[in-house]
């Protein structure tokens, strides 16, 4: 029996668990997030949006997502 | 066509436009994006203000929360120029790595540079201010930095590459006007680059008088967002950067101590 992968990574500030592996992209949808509206730090480097496809997120990874909000 | 639209348009017949890093704008007002209490009123006064350059700030997706904070669910990218900025920072490097997030938002390369330096009354750290903007005129940046009313920094800010220089007028979401009129309008007489007033302003004749000293333009936020009633201070706030603005174009009379009659003299009854 193969134990149940899970993958850890710190999203925003908080440690999230997932039980599949995920790209940006995948992740981006889990989360219910439109990829044209967020920016993506991956492990402090600003992500590309066409790249989000390829970049596999990894367990232990720490990713920002951003958006615009009110402000002056 | 109504009575302010035509007050509008006699107005920019008499005015040039403004030019930021080789973008025209018309109107001399930009504003911010924060505080209204609903996104619905932030549109209103928006669109009442005239302004065509609008800031939005940079923050984490909330994960937690199904309301969508996302500004440009309600902003159209089309309609408005945004100025991403970096409020909130307190260190160059982390101004810059805002930067970096909102340029990659794909909209344009201006930001709004902003580094503090003391919590109580918001004042820009000048030093990490300039720093930060170097870094990012290097990379290519339209910067425009928020400072202080200081002619030296706001001639450094220029040197570094900004494309423009925005001296306060008063503290961030004071509403105290222009402080120190007089710096002010050294800081715009001395550079080259569009000197914007940014912060401080609270009603409309701040505005006014904040034109009236020769600069090129005013960014508030809080002004319009804090009002009763901000649609209809985005109004009275268009108005007063055109008067403002043509009456510095048209040059006030010396002010005297005494008074100098406007009737003639002569021609009067035994």
């Amino acid at each position: 029996m193969t134990q149940e992968t899970t993958m850890e990574i710190q999203l925003n500030g908080k440690l999230h668990s997932f039980d599949r592996a995920h790209t940006v992209a995948s992740l981006l949808e889990a989360l219910d997030l439109q990829p044209g509206m967020v920016v993506v730090e991956l492990n402090r480097e600003i992500l590309e949006r066409g790249s989000y496809d390829a970049s596999e997120v990894s367990h232990g990874d720490t990713i920002e997502l951003v958006h615009f909000v009110g402000g002056g | 066509m109504t009575d302010t639209h035509t007050m509008v348009d006699d107005a920019r017949a008499l005015d040039s436009s403004l030019h930021i890093g080789g973008v025209e704008f018309v109107s001399r007002l930009i504003v911010g994006t924060g505080k209204y209490l609903t996104n619905q009123i932030m549109i209103d006064a928006i669109r009442a203000s005239g302004a065509e350059m609008v800031t939005v700030a940079v923050r984490r997706v909330d994960l937690d929360r199904t309301k969508e904070e996302a500004i440009l669910h309600h902003l159209d990218p089309n309609e408005f120029f945004l100025l991403a900025n970096t409020a909130g920072c307190y260190t160059a490097e982390d101004a810059i790595r805002y930067a970096r997030l909102a340029r990659a938002a794909g909209f344009n390369e201006f930001v709004k540079l902003e580094v503090i330096g003391d919590e109580r009354t918001l004042l820009p750290d000048v030093y990490a201010t300039l720093e930060a903007a170097r870094t990012l005129s290097d990379e290519g940046f339209k910067v425009m930095a928020y400072t202080n009313d200081d002619l030296i920094t706001a001639l450094r800010l220029e040197d570094a590459g900004c494309v423009a220089v925005m001296p306060l007028a008063s503290p961030i979401g004071s509403g105290l006007g222009v402080v120190n009129p007089y710096f002010i309008r050294e800081i715009k007489n001395r550079l080259e680059v569009p000197v914007i007033v940014d912060a401080g302003v609270g009603t409309a004749s701040d505005a006014c008088v904040t034109m009236e000293q020769g600069v090129d333009g005013v960014l508030m936020n809080t002004a319009l967002a804090a009002a009763d009633d901000p649609v209809r201070m985005s109004h009275a706030m268009k108005h007063a950067i055109i008067a403002g603005r043509l009456a510095y174009l048209a040059g006030r009379m010396p002010s005297r101590e005494i008074a100098v009659p406007s009737s003639p003299m002569t021609g009067m009854l035994d």
